[in-house]
């Protein structure tokens, strides 16, 4: 069999059922033996980036693993920041690129870039595959490697001499990587130091991260946060991993997390974190964080623990596993229900009373849009439909973050740690591929729906629903935002003077455009676009200088916010 | 602190790069390096030096760990182990000096490897001390090239990788 059909199969094997990506030179081979095969469907898009945010909207939307197919050179580098993208937020995808045949490389050909070179230090994992004999083992490593331990992406450099060489195929049923072996059950000891930690905690919180989401610990989080009547907190990437409409849940901390959730962090005596790692975003000056705390951190990767904070009990291992353990622990010492609530009842109403003084705010206008009020109708009239959400970076990501409440798992998709703008509208249409019946939006600014606007052609070619909600201020909101607070004012290259009329953007196109300019507008434009058939724009026109608060600025303490 | 690692490491291309890809992307810092294959040819054993507090070294270590490559990673400084590097010196060696460096190289049981009319070349072989006073005495006499491998280690007995 030859190496591409090898492929073709392996993918098969995998369960692969469908690819993102953009033909060339170097890979038309293998394009044409899926044609051949007919069994995967593949989606062609408009720009690799494009298919890299696809195939990683895919994987968070399902948990299963993104595949994109691209070629050499250009079409390689052209991935390079979805798989970042991927990397920071630990996303389980296979890369697969064409390069030069191997007679070739090292020469400078036509297209050809050292692109696993150029990969190392954002993929998991990665490969150049030289001998067709061992492609099989490559593409099981690959997909393994991928979607184990903290998951993440690998690319496969498939050189076009590689993909026409023959091979019998055999696909390996078991992996040998005496290299890897990520640790998944926790050691009992720890989880019982956790215990005793928490028994005696008067003031605890639970910080919960990607983490929960990725390893499916949602329902052991809420099962723990009700046992011991303690408050939740996530992270971006964290949220939908406990419900944000739960009566325990004190919504995002960090940069513009909630009053309520800084305070609580900087008070509390006991972190619980869960599949989180202390970032920078969240944790603000590092010197002033929870001085008071003492931390549990459950991570199963352990490079996460103790890079950023010191840790009293560190515990590596699958935040499922380990949630399922201290949870079995804390049933069996079975203190009562009362027990618990009284000894942090006092917690409670300070928590209340931080959730009084400043909640989630943001003052209305009965002349100008705001973007809160968009996001918060958005959230009212979709709430039932268990749509899923995809955001770009920025301002309409915060917003979203604050004001939209998600109460499941995998229902946010956005870009955390890389903060990639142009990520939300491909990624939707990922979730969207996967997910053909379900409400699929991506809420955006007017900066970054340009970024991967080219993918309208895409959504339209899949005939795929997805909505998009672009609240257009004319700026790059967010650096602006800087700007005014930290900068005087001074608007360097924030400023968009020409901004596309995107309702004639979305009808060249041919999909559906909505606009609001006024207050009065916002509901009857979502109404209109929600229920509009296929690819849909709305743009509502939001007041220009709006900010995103709370904020703590940057390398201050999370105590110290500007609030609205 | 000075910190000695021994990692084994996958024998394949590019798993050098990852190693030393992580040391600069992450800001961490490599004093030397040396690699060669083991027994086992399938698997290299490569002898890293390296400065850091105790926080720094465990991130080091983990992230070492996680890279699929890696085997096994021992910090062999932290117990009793031995340590040595080779050098090799072209000294000049005129009328007036060549006795006085054989001496030397008598007293710190270096050998001379190559002997020309103006120059030795001399093989030291120690742990990092030796090579400095071994240079330093040299370096008024005319150190004309100098290779050093880099130090390789080993933990004492019982605590092998």
């Amino acid at each position: 069999m030859a190496g591409k059909d090898i492929i073709v199969e392996a993918l098969k094997q995998e369960g692969v059922e469908v690819i993102f990506g953009f033909p060339g030179g170097a890979i038309i081979d293998i394009n044409d033996a899926l044609e051949k095969d007919g069994t995967i469907k593949y989606v062609l898009v408009r720009h690799e980036q494009g298919a890299t945010h696809a195939a990683d909207g895919y994987a968070r939307a399902t948990g299963k693993v993104g595949v994109c197919l691209v070629t050499s050179g250009p079409g390689a580098t052209n991935t390079v920041t979805g798989i970042a993208t991927a990397y920071m937020d630990s996303i389980p995808m296979v890369v697969l690129t064409g390069q030069v045949p191997t007679a070739l490389i090292g020469n400078d050909a036509f297209q050809e870039v050292d692109i696993v070179g150029i990969t190392r230090p954002c993929t998991k994992h990665n490969y150049l595959v030289k001998d067709v004999k061992d492609l099989p083992r490559i593409l099981k490593e690959a997909f393994y490697l991928a979607r184990t331990g903290r998951p993440g992406p690998v690319l496969i450099d498939l050189p076009k001499d590689v993909q026409n060489q023959k091979a019998e195929f055999k696909y390996p049923e078991t992996i040998k990587l005496r290299s890897y072996n990520p640790v998944l059950e926790p050691h009992n000891k720890q989880i019982r130091r956790a215990y005793r930690l928490i028994e005696k905690a008067k003031r605890p919180i639970i910080y919960a991260g990607g983490g929960v989401i990725i390893s499916g610990a949602h329902k052991e989080l809420k099962t723990l946060a009700e046992t011991i009547h303690a408050p939740v907190t996530m992270t971006l990437m964290g949220l939908g991993g406990f419900p944000g409409t739960h009566e325990y849940s004190l919504g995002m901390l960090g940069m513009h997390g909630s009053y309520c959730a800084n305070m609580a962090m900087a008070n509390t005596d006991l972190i619980i974190a869960v599949g989180a790692r202390f970032d920078d975003r969240v944790t603000g000056k590092i010197e002033a964080f929870a001085p008071l705390a003492k931390i549990i951190h459950i991570d199963i990767d352990p490079t996460s623990i103790q890079k950023n904070v010191k840790v009293d009990v560190p515990i590596v291992g699958d935040s499922k596993l380990a949630l399922k353990k201290l949870n079995k622990i804390i049933h069996e010492e079975g203190r009562p229900d009362e027990a618990w609530k009284d000894l942090h009842a006092a917690w409670w109403d300070q928590i209340k009373a931080w959730e009084k003084r400043h909640p989630l705010t943001y003052k209305l206008d009965k002349d100008v849009i705001k973007p809160q009020y968009v996001i918060e109708k958005l959230y009212e009239m979709t709430k039932d439909k268990d749509p899923i959400i995809t955001t770009e970076v920025g301002q309409n990501q915060m917003w979203a973050a604050q004001f939209f409440k998600f109460d499941k798992p995998r229902t946010l998709l956005t870009s955390g740690g890389l903060g990639t703008m142009g990520y939300g509208f491909p990624a939707a249409i990922g979730a969207q591929m996967a997910f053909p019946d379900r409400l699929v939006i991506d809420i955006a600014g007017d900066g970054s729906i340009q970024m991967n606007i080219q993918e309208m052609a895409t959504a339209m070619e899949q005939r795929l629903p997805v909505k998009i909600v672009i609240l257009n201020n004319e700026f790059l909101g967010m650096v602006r935002q800087w700007q005014e607070l930290f900068y005087d004012k001074r608007y360097a290259a924030t400023k968009f003077h020409v901004t596309p009329d995107f309702v004639k953007i979305a009808e060249a196109y041919g999909a559906n455009g909505f606009r609001a300019t006024k207050p009065g507008d916002v509901e009857s434009v979502l109404e209109q676009g929600l229920n509009a058939e296929g690819l849909t724009i709305m743009e509502f026109a939001i007041a220009k200088e709006e900010g995103v608060f709370p904020m703590v600025p940057a390398g201050k303490a999370t105590t110290e916010m500007l609030l609205v | 602190m000075k910190h000695t690692l021994s990692v084994l490491v996958e024998n394949c291309p590019g798993a050098l790069s990852r190693i030393t890809g992580l040391f600069s992307g992450r800001g961490f810092n490599i004093e030397s390096l040396s690699v060669a294959p083991t027994l086992d040819p399938t698997l290299s054993h490569l002898t890293l030096v390296t400065r850091g507090d105790e926080f720094i070294i465990e991130q080091i270590i983990k992230q070492l760990n996680r890279l699929v490559d890696v085997y096994k990673v021992v910090d062999v400084s932290e117990g009793e182990f031995v340590e040595r590097e080779m050098a090799l010196i072209k000294v000049r060696a005129e009328d007036e000096t060549r006795a006085e460096i054989l001496r030397m190289c008598d007293i710190f049981r270096c050998k001379v490897v190559d002997v020309s009319p103006k120059t030795y070349t001399i093989e030291v072989t120690g742990p990092e001390s030796k090579m400095k006073a071994v240079t330093e005495l040299l370096k008024p006499l005319g150190i004309k090239e100098i290779a050093r491998t880099g130090t390789i280690a080993m933990a004492r007995e019982k605590k092998s990788v």
